[in-house]
């Protein structure tokens, strides 16, 4: 039952990283692997950490079940880069530990499945850079400001209240201008996706009775409507191109925001008004 | 980690340009073609050839006149100094009417040339439009493209017609200008009360975010078996070959659940289109349906009960920052904006007045 009618063939001993044949198996469709294992022990905690917090109102000025309202709130700023104690933002340091932990073990089963299936490591590269947004936000900014408090609240509301303020302290977060780069990939990169989504399924689903188009009109319609087609191994490389660089440059955006620019974003825009070429 | 990874194309094959699949209509192809060695690095080296048809040429007039309108309403706010147009062309803007015009038609320098611009902008959307359509009609294909491409458009227009016709006024609409259209933003924010809180923003930007993952997701799995061809999708949708098989059953191992190799485009092209769909519902709701949705969340039990943890937020001016350059806006305004971002509004519930330009031009105002 959890199997494909083609799975068989390759669920194949080997391709581990570490542990050998200790965890090498399958439960249902699930490859477990020492870093399913790692995984579940950190995702585990780590949401349980969360009801915990919940449970007690962490973060919040009174208790709630509900979804929408629970937060799991980073120290107050006078503790510094220290420890602070459970219930005054260290559930939210525990549970940064376990975040990183079930990500990157998620990344290295990832690596180990690839291995096994012969593939490239594309896919927890490119999830690697997910990770890295990740720590930009609660890890590598807050250093360099000095408090893990800078990091954002564990919370549905709460972390878009997190953004919203964070924003507003600098003006206006538009005229960032690593941001402005972040939300044109973003853009770009649904754009992308919508045509090459659309261009796959109106080959593979033309007018009923008619038979399958084949590379050759995905080639045509686009060189036709645009004058160029990326092709079939390009648009894949241009599609990881663009939403890793919309993960990478959401990353920069934050982390310019405090340790290297502290006024009004519009602000930064003084320089090229101020260019020597205009006076 | 060592071996080849597929991300650049090693070697490139030259031949005759390929001259594209006969169409069933439309006129001839513009027969000329080339290929391009850098383009060759990452896709198809091959540059052309293009069909234009009268669609083509509707689009690319209307579109160019649009944009040429836009660039001589912004020239002419500078005093026609091309100097300062390349200064200030990130803040230049080409202004809808003021809101004394309501849905009416003013005189071209009081918001005339947005309702001209904005024109000539969807003629030539909707010219392109037909384009896409028809063309994948006449190579005998599905027209996903099209619809995916309407999605977009109902974004567009709730944005520049059909909200302001909702509201009653073109001011409502958004400006043309690259500075503006952020201000525009914010403002709309700011004034129904943080967007963050309308539910089809949310919506639209975890279609955004899931986009960009699922992107990621899909591009990185077919180059991880591009070196079993996996990269050819219609081959390996109707006749799977073993790319299609590990690129499934790596996603089955790792979470439980596979697409397939058609399916997978099914998804992208849902999330695509969902994204603008729900923006265009949020869009479209705020200031008709809901007035604060900041408010509207408090009512339906969205909003986070915070301990107060903040003392005075004042900050001690530092010696000199006042001193800087950009610190207040000149005396004569920023050509381009003086505009409806200085009106000011009062935030509801509150006696605070808020103008957005003042926010955003002047540092003192904000000490």
């Amino acid at each position: 039952m959890a199997m494909l009618s083609f799975e068989k063939k390759y669920r194949t001993r080997g391709g581990t990283l570490v542990g050998g044949d200790l965890f090498d198996f399958w439960i249902g469709p699930f490859y477990v692997g020492f870093f399913g294992v790692a995984t579940i022990f950190f995702a585990t905690l780590g949401t349980a950490l969360c009801v915990y917090g919940a449970a007690i109102g962490e973060g919040l000025a009174s208790q709630t079940w509900n979804l929408w309202q629970i937060s799991i709130a980073p120290p107050p700023l006078e503790y510094g880069l220290g420890f602070a104690p459970m219930t005054e933002g260290g559930l939210w340091q525990a549970i940064t530990i376990c975040a990183i932990g079930a990500f990157v073990s998620w990344a290295l089963r990832q690596a180990e499945i690839s291995r096994k299936l012969g593939m490239g490591y594309h896919v927890p590269v490119a999830y690697g850079v997910a990770i890295l947004a990740y720590v930009t936000l609660v890890v590598v900014r807050p250093l360099l400001l000095g408090a893990w408090g800078h990091g954002f609240p564990y919370g549905i509301i709460s972390h878009l209240d997190w953004v919203s303020n964070v924003g507003y302290q600098y003006l206006h977060f538009h005229y960032n201008p690593a941001h402005m780069i972040a939300v044109s990939f973003f853009f770009t990169t649904t754009f992308a996706l919508g045509l090459h989504g659309s261009l796959i399924l109106s080959v593979t689903n033309p007018k009923k009775g008619d038979p399958v188009r084949s590379s050759e009109h995905e080639n045509t319609y686009f060189r036709d409507t645009i004058g160029y087609s990326i092709g079939a191994i390009g648009i894949h490389r241009l599609g990881l191109f663009l939403a890793l660089n919309a993960g990478i440059w959401s990353a920069i955006c934050i982390v310019i925001s405090g340790p290297f620019w502290t006024r009004g974003w519009p602000e930064w825009w003084a320089w090229w008004l101020n260019l020597p070429i205009w006076s | 980690m060592a071996e080849y990874q597929n991300l650049f194309t090693q070697v490139q094959v030259r031949h005759t340009p390929d001259p594209g699949i006969p169409a069933s209509g439309g006129d001839p192809r513009i027969p000329s073609a080339g290929f391009s060695y850098w383009l060759g690095k990452i896709g198809d080296a091959q540059l052309g050839p293009v069909y234009l048809g009268w669609a083509g040429v509707l689009a690319l007039v209307t579109g160019g006149l649009s944009i040429f309108l836009m660039g001589m309403v912004m020239l002419a706010s500078v005093s026609w100094d091309p100097v300062q147009f390349v200064r200030l062309l990130p803040w230049l803007s080409v202004e809808p009417p003021g809101p004394e015009w309501g849905l009416r038609i003013p005189p071209l320098n009081q918001g005339g040339w947005w309702i001209w611009c904005g024109f000539l902008l969807t003629v030539s959307i909707f010219a392109w439009w037909y384009r896409m359509y028809s063309r994948a009609r006449q190579l005998g294909m599905g027209t996903h493209v099209a619809w995916s491409f309407a999605a977009a458009i109902w974004l567009y227009l709730v944005l520049g017609f059909i909200r302001p016709i909702l509201m009653g006024s073109w001011s409502e609409a958004v400006p043309f200008g690259i500075f503006p259209h952020l201000d525009w933003t914010a403002a709309f924010s700011i004034r129904y009360g943080n967007l963050f809180y309308n539910p089809f923003h949310m919506l639209s930007i975890a279609f955004l975010y899931g986009s960009a993952l699922l992107f990621a997701m899909h591009a990185a799995t077919i180059l991880a078996v591009a070196k079993m061809g996996g990269e050819r999708e219609i081959d390996q949708i109707t006749d799977r070959g073993t790319a299609a098989e590990r690129s499934q059953l790596f996603w089955r191992w790792t979470m439980g659940f596979n697409a397939t190799m058609e399916s997978i485009h099914r998804w992208a092209w849902w999330f695509a289109a969902l994204t603008v769909i729900t923006g265009g519902i949020g869009i479209v709701l705020t200031g008709t349906a809901v007035d604060n949705w900041y408010l509207w969340g408090q009512k339906h039990g969205l909003v986070p009960d915070y301990p107060q943890v903040w003392g005075d937020p004042a900050v001690p001016v530092q010696p000199g920052e006042l001193d800087g350059p950009m610190l207040a806006p000149p005396a004569q305004g920023f050509p381009g904006l003086d505009t409806s971002m200085h009106e000011v509004f009062v935030v509801p519930g509150t006696d605070v007045q808020v103008s957005f330009a003042e926010v955003t031009l002047s540092q003192e105002i904000v000490r």
